[in-house]
């Protein structure tokens, strides 16, 4: 019994950069964009989070969130702007972000530790309020509503009057400046140092996350709830004494991913995600 | 009745005249919308009618001539100015979000907080106004197309439009619906709205309007009052002369029965029903044109025609051997990013095997070139580098260069010149003349019956067999007796 | 430049760094025939085979694990199939290609019965492959003294000879050849390829015009790059390690991507593009070794040619987004 009080603590620490990203992505691909450079995104912040941490976390945090966003506006370029495929171009992103913290990490060469309790409470704090803002931003703002528009609609958006490309835009910014934001907390709230990699296909499971969430905040808290108890498991296994092989258990997120997409499918996408606008 | 004369008239068009490239679509255009008046705008496809409205409302520039909204002369305006004009459209093709619900998509475009309470209040005060219902939080999916287009309108009522041009408003309606639809614009006319009725629908025209304006090719043909001019002076206007063009083609004995249709139904994508219970046979050696204007369900028809779409209910017999024209050139029937041979072999791709004969190929796309007369670089040209009509003789060349038991053609000639139509139409025949059954439409009522040996109107999903005189079929496809 | 603007950032000799770099490439014909040349072998069946599925429409972004299957194939064959050389070596790349495949084909499955995006699904599957060749190399398949997370050696009958006993090239080069010749030769050549194109070029137009099944070419052309992968993997364990072990590929199927992205989705171009990026990498580790850059910097190289690659566009680039089926059928009733 006194296993589930560290594993439930465990779950919600994972889950809170998992929650940062979904939430961000979700606003990303209502408008009608996927950012599968969502994992470049969060290595980028982890990164930046760790060269400049030791300062402070507000430090850290805002250079995770310019990392993220320095990402987000490269994919604007490419995808909003130009119209180039949304997959190749964040396939892309995130082999240079990989290859980029990867190189300056090994040019540094020394290691930082950051003592991880003391900063984990807050940031999960506003992990958790991001679910009911975005929820009202999403549904109680013309913005919001303008978005939405957008990844359904996007002629009927525009004869209404609404700017797609700069809304579309703005949203694929805020989307990854999260997604930056949930590197910097890998690092400044759980980690404590840098590693190359250590994103280890959160920004995919992150995407997952928003499709099992139905592109709805609070099912995306709900699923993000569900891979951080996953990814957890890993922490408590030897802890719990389970005769399980410690590799076989990390496997278990992935596949719960792909068991879960599976089950349940890509439901109610918004319609344009992944396609590119319709000409003028 | 109407207003008195004294107000201005709520629309007033001089001399519009517009282009596209070399094709004047509007060629010194005059209408004028009585205020408090309905005023019916007539013509086939193509004539011109929605360009016309397109360009009152904001959304095409025009070449010459003005247009004077409400008092304001205007010529180079936006959506914005004509929506202050007091003018709102509503569209052919809805401009909803389907994902929203009717509230949000009647508020969509402003600014700051969302108020859903005040929202539903603004559609329940609109509502009340205007007597047209929506529910406020249904989302515009689930909506029946009835429910959308009176949405449409409230959007246009929202932003306080006392001249609705409406768009083929009824096309897509049930009879019941379009009587409501027809009693409530003389309602909005009754208490000082003006409203555009566009529509070749005649019948309705003249139940509701007021005036009546045809045009035909660009150029206004008629225009009258509604109370003064009979069906059979409108068809007339609408369509040319009444002498039924005799058909050229020999009546070859028809062979056997290729196509047998009894009680089939088609659905589109979005599961609406788009042919009803249609019962015909087809036999090789005919020519069956299909005739029907814009919205009917004569392209799911010949889709499933083509074996390309299901049947939702009865039975469909189809022969083996099917050459098919789609309407969608360049979606549909050619791949530009490949090369003319490429483009060749494309028939019948899904039951090759092995290795691909390209030098036989290529041979044979050589041969179709000089026989169809398909001008390009050479066969290994891009498709995508041939002009239109080029491309279209690409496509009957790959498709009717073999026997064949049943030929679909769905406009095959549009952006033909006149020696490539003929040259098609001879094709068309020749397929007959080997025994095929052929089936073809074009919107071109002509030419339909140029060709064909009988001939199927399709009006509305409903289809049915109509004698081969010019009037006849013209009033079938409008839905007049 | 970018190597240039990266190494000043670092603070090192830009002049030593790019001697380092040559040296370590092309400069050198140890360098050449044993570093890039026997990298380029791996990067041209991978590449070979996204080539292929990126025509198609599918974007295989897995390559990575269907190495890793196909890895695992091999050197199950290889250790427990004595018998005599050719059929050994031949068994075991069979059993590589046939496991990269079916790696791939989960992905295919997801996409054709329930629409999942194979974008996604064969990165998941990246990771579990890397997850699944950990526990291997420290569970049932470690070698016999139980020390290293890695297998014994495969028995010499499964191991590809080299050229030559003073290098590392191997017959692998072979087969690599082999591989991208093949591919070009049916995508060119055979109606199966001419499908694969035409689905991949307007999956509308081969629908109506050519009546194809488009969700099958996809679903054979996404298996056929898994084979490749997994055949890579083999080629890897047979020719150059001898045995698995954790990191064996670093990062090839996502160098490959960049590889066929180079050469524009065409086979022949492959090899080229493959010894370029190669001799990058080769090179990259020689500037490591000798003048303290990173290697991993070769990774920012090849994303940036991608991008420069991508947004000029066009040609066989144009289009690549293909939604599974269901999301299409919606948006064309839209349409």
């Amino acid at each position: 019994m006194s296993e589930i009080a560290p594993f439930l603590e465990a779950s919600v620490r994972t889950a809170t950069p998992l929650l940062i990203a979904a939430v961000g992505e979700n606003i990303s691909e209502r408008g009608g964009v996927i950012n599968i450079g969502l994992e470049g995104c969060i290595i980028a912040g982890a990164y930046a989070a760790f060269a400049t941490g030791s300062a402070s976390a507000g430090a850290g945090y805002s250079a995770a969130v310019l990392a993220g966003v320095a990402v987000g506006i490269l994919l604007v370029i490419f995808v909003v702007l130009l119209g180039r495929d949304q997959i190749i171009v964040g396939t892309a992103l995130t082999m240079l972000a990989l290859g980029v913290t990867g190189t300056l990490f090994r040019a540094r060469g020394e290691t930082l530790a950051v003592v991880p309790t003391l900063a984990a409470a807050p940031i999960t704090v506003v992990a958790v309020a991001l679910v009911p803002l975005s929820w009202w931003w999403l549904t109680r703002t013309h913005a919001g509503l303008a978005l939405r528009a957008i990844g359904d609609a996007p002629s009927a958006a525009r004869a209404a009057g609404i700017r797609v490309r700069l809304v579309q835009s703005c949203a694929v910014i805020f989307g990854a400046a999260l997604g930056g934001l949930a590197g910097g907390s890998l690092v400044l709230a759980q980690a404590g140092s840098f590693a190359e990699g250590m994103s280890a296909g959160r920004g995919f499971i992150a995407i997952a996350i928003v499709a099992l969430g139905r592109w709805r905040p609070w099912g995306v808290a709900a699923a993000s709830l569900v891979f951080g108890a996953a990814m957890a498991l890993q922490f408590v296994v030897q802890a719990l004494g389970w005769r399980v092989r410690y590799e076989l258990v990390l496997m278990i997120p992935y596949l719960l991913t792909l068991i879960a997409l599976g089950a349940f499918g890509r439901g109610s996408a918004p319609a344009m995600l992944g396609r590119p606008l319709p000409d003028d | 009745m109407t207003q008195p004369r004294a107000a201005p008239p709520a629309l007033d068009a001089r001399r519009i005249v517009k282009r596209f490239g070399s094709i004047t679509a509007l060629d010194g255009v005059d209408l004028t919308v009585r205020a408090g008046s309905v005023h019916a705008l007539l013509g086939e496809n193509g004539a011109g009618k929605t360009t016309l409205m397109r360009a009152a409302y904001g959304l095409l520039p025009i070449d010459a001539g003005a247009f004077v909204l409400s008092g304001h002369e205007m010529r180079h305006h936006t959506v914005r100015d004509a929506m202050h004009a007091g003018v709102g459209m509503v569209h052919q093709h809805l401009s909803l979000v389907p994902a929203l619900s009717a509230a949000e998509n009647l508020v969509l475009g402003r600014a700051g907080l969302y108020r859903p309470t005040a929202a539903r209040a603004r559609v329940a005060r609109l509502a009340e106004a205007s007597g047209l219902h929506v529910a406020p939080d249904a989302l515009v999916r689930d909506l029946s197309i009835v429910e959308r287009q009176r949405l449409e309108i409230l959007k246009a009522l929202a932003r306080d439009a006392r001249l609705l041009i409406l768009d083929e408003p009824t096309a897509v309606l049930a009879p019941t619906e379009i009587d409501d639809l027809l009693q409530w614009i003389r309602r909005f006319v009754a208490v000082g709205g003006s409203v555009v009725l566009v529509t070749h629908k005649l019948r309705e025209a003249l139940a509701v309007a007021d005036d009546v304006t045809i045009l035909r090719r660009g150029r206004v043909v008629y225009a009258g009052v509604a109370r003064q001019s009979s069906e059979t002076d409108l068809a007339r206007a609408m369509f040319g002369d009444d002498v039924a063009r005799a058909a050229a083609a020999p009546r070859a004995t028809p062979g056997d029965v290729s196509v047998r249709a009894r009680g089939v139904s088609v659905r589109d994508a979005a599961g609406v029903v788009r042919v009803r219970e249609a019962s015909f046979d087809m036999r090789g050696g005919e020519i069956i044109g299909v005739a029907a204007v814009e919205g009917s369900g004569h392209r799911n028809l010949l889709r499933a025609l083509a074996g390309i779409e299901r049947v939702a209910g009865g039975s469909l017999t189809l022969p083996p051997r099917i050459a098919h024209i789609p309407a969608d050139r360049l979606a549909e029937a050619i791949i530009a990013d490949l090369s003319l041979v490429e483009n060749v072999a494309l028939h019948g791709l899904d039951s090759r095997r092995g290795l691909m004969r390209w030098h036989d190929v290529e041979g044979h796309t050589v041969s179709l070139m000089q026989r169809f007369g398909i001008s390009a670089a050479g066969p290994g040209a891009r498709a995508r580098t041939l002009s239109g009509g080029n491309q279209q003789r690409l496509v009957i060349a790959r498709e009717l260069d073999r026997d064949v038991d049943l030929l679909v053609a769905d406009n095959p000639t549009r952006g033909l010149d006149l020696s490539a139509t003929a040259f098609v139409h001879e094709q068309l025949r020749a397929a007959a003349a080997r025994g095929a059954a052929v089936v073809v439409h074009s919107s071109d009522v002509d030419e339909v019956l140029s060709l064909a040996t009988r001939v199927l109107v399709v009006f509305h999903g409903e289809v049915r067999e109509v004698g081969m005189a010019r009037e006849e079929v013209g009033r079938a496809m409008l839905g007049a007796a | 430049m970018i190597v240039a603007a990266a190494a000043s950032l670092a603070a090192i000799d830009v002049g030593q760094a790019f001697d380092a770099f040559w040296r370590g490439s092309f400069g050198t014909a140890s360098a050449f025939f044993s570093g890039t040349l026997v990298r380029a072998i791996p990067l041209t069946i991978i590449g070979t085979g996204i080539a292929v599925a990126f025509r198609a429409g599918a974007l295989n972004i897995g390559a990575e694990g269907q190495l890793l299957a196909g890895a695992v194939a091999a050197t199950v064959v290889g250790l427990h199939a004595p018998g005599n050389a050719a059929v050994t070596v031949i068994l075991a790349l069979a059993a590589a290609a046939i496991a990269g495949g079916a790696w791939a084909g989960v992905a295919a499955m997801l996409r054709a019965r329930f629409g999942v995006l194979e974008v996604i699904s064969t990165i998941m599957l990246n990771f579990v492959a890397a997850n699944l060749v950990s526990y291997l190399v420290r569970g049932p398949l470690q070698e016999p003294t139980r020390i290293y997370p890695q297998t014994e050696a495969v028995a010499i009958g499964a191991r590809l000879p080299r050229l030559s006993m003073e290098t590392r090239l191997h017959a692998g080069v072979f087969i690599a050849i082999a591989a991208a010749v093949a591919a070009w030769w049916v995508l060119t050549r055979t109606a199966a390829g001419f499908r694969l194109r035409a689905v991949g070029a307007s999956a509308t137009a081969a629908r109506v015009a050519g009546r194809v099944d488009t969700e099958r070419v996809v679903a054979t052309a996404l298996i056929a790059s898994g084979a490749l992968a997994g055949l890579a993997g083999g080629v890897e364990i047979s020719g150059v390690t001898y045995a698995l072990f954790e990191n064996l590929s670093p990062g090839y199927g996502f160098s490959a991507i960049a590889v066929a992205v180079l050469a524009r989705l065409h086979p022949l171009a492959v090899p080229i593009a493959a010894v370029l990026f190669g001799g990058l990498e080769t090179g990259a580790l020689g500037m490591q070794r000798d003048a303290g850059i990173p290697s991993v910097i070769a990774s920012v190289f090849e994303a940036v040619v991608i991008l420069l690659v991508i947004a000029g566009g066009g040609g066989a680039l144009r289009r690549l987004a293909r939604t599974p089926r269901r999301a299409a059928a919606v948006a064309d009733a839209a349409a």
